[in-house]
């Protein structure tokens, strides 16, 4: 059982899959997989981005640079990347609304991206961003972001195993 | 009795069709957990070995990094990006053992190989040739334009690796569907009707 079923929000998933937008991308043969292409090519250009400075934290990779230096590198290509995966993501949902709201992979990643999000910018970055913060704290940061994230990814390709 | 046989035969055709006859390939494309978990494994660690490489080109093309050395990018994130490469080819090659006959036929699916080719050589003559005098240039913000080109043929090669792997999905081009002369030869589709014996 989905929150979409136990709250009834079927009428306003299908009403967005009705939308124009969303039945020009269905209807298009070539939009469907040029959206699809560039979510792929996201999904490594943010995997990239948010690796290197959670595999910093955690004491790998760039070792040399400090973390601070390390997230400010990454920073423009995390916010670019992920305004492309939002774009496109909701793009990808409208196409397929209805079929989402019976999904229940569907709702753990969008759960964990919420939470994904959320976490990053209020407290990922700010460890980061202060060299001084003990290990523990980096490293758990870290750990956390590292699984939130992963579920994004993992739960997002398992919508379309879990038709 | 007369039906289309899709596919021209091949050494690379037969190769396929014994690949087909194995219990196990069946097995995994037909399981319901195992096909999907190598599937996403083969996905996700796209992160790993792009998403590293990327960080990495962009050192390379200078517009990320620029403080840094470009030998301390490549020391440091480089293993990772192989490790990943490593699991993708694992991956890979059984989602190919899994569903062996399409895959073998799909245009798709052989201009990712020919990508990968392109994409492997451009590692070799980057790390053979281009990083030869890379003293000269390790810590430059903006590494010569031979060093910014390979990065690019790199970000050009992987980002069409991606796409052509995604593409695969798609039936357009498939022999069992009628097909373009251009189609048939470049998927290795059968052009005549066979005769099978009643």
């Amino acid at each position: 059982m989905t929150w979409c079923e136990m709250f009834g929000w079927l009428p306003l998933y299908d009403s967005l899959e009705q939308t124009w937008l969303g039945s020009t991308v269905r209807e298009s043969l070539w939009l469907m997989p040029a959206i699809w292409a560039v979510h792929l090519v996201g999904l490594a250009a943010i995997g990239g981005s948010i690796l290197v400075v959670d595999m910093r934290l955690l004491g790998a990779g760039l070792v040399r640079l400090s973390p601070a230096q390390v997230a400010a590198n990454a920073k423009p290509w995390f916010l670019a990347s992920l305004a492309l995966m939002l774009v496109t993501g909701v793009l990808l949902f409208l196409t397929e609304a209805v079929k989402c709201c019976f999904n229940n992979s569907f709702e753990v990643k969008i759960t964990a991206l919420i939470l994904g999000i959320a976490f990053t910018f209020a407290v990922r970055n700010r460890v980061a961003a202060r060299d001084d913060a003990p290990a523990w704290l980096m490293k758990g940061v870290a750990a956390l972001s590292l699984a939130t994230w992963f579920t994004v990814a993992a739960a997002g390709r398992w919508i379309g195993f879990s038709g | 009795m007369y039906r289309q046989t899709p596919y021209a035969p091949s050494p690379l055709r037969s190769f396929a069709e014994w690949l087909d006859t194995h219990a196990w390939s069946t097995a995994l494309h037909e399981s319901l957990w195992m096909y999907p978990l190598v599937n996403s494994t083969h996905v996700l660690t796209v992160t790993l070995f792009v998403g590293l490489l990327l960080m990495v080109d962009l050192r390379l093309l200078g517009v990320a990094f620029k403080e840094t050395p470009v030998s301390e990018l490549t020391s440091r994130l480089l293993p990772w990006s192989v490790a990943g490469f490593v699991v993708m080819c694992a991956s890979g090659l059984l989602l190919f053992y899994a569903i062996p006959l399409r895959t073998t036929h799909s245009v798709w699916f052989r201009v990712k190989v020919v990508l990968l080719c392109v994409g492997a050589i451009n590692a070799w003559f980057f790390h053979r040739r281009v990083s030869k005098d890379r003293d000269r240039w390790d810590s430059q913000p903006k590494p010569p334009v031979g060093v910014r080109f390979t990065a690019a043929i790199s970000l050009l090669t992987w980002t069409g690796v991606i796409v052509m792997g995604r593409m695969i999905a798609y039936n357009w081009f498939d022999c069992d569907r009628a097909q373009s002369a251009f189609i048939v030869w470049a998927a290795g589709c059968a052009t005549q009707v066979a005769e099978l014996s009643p």
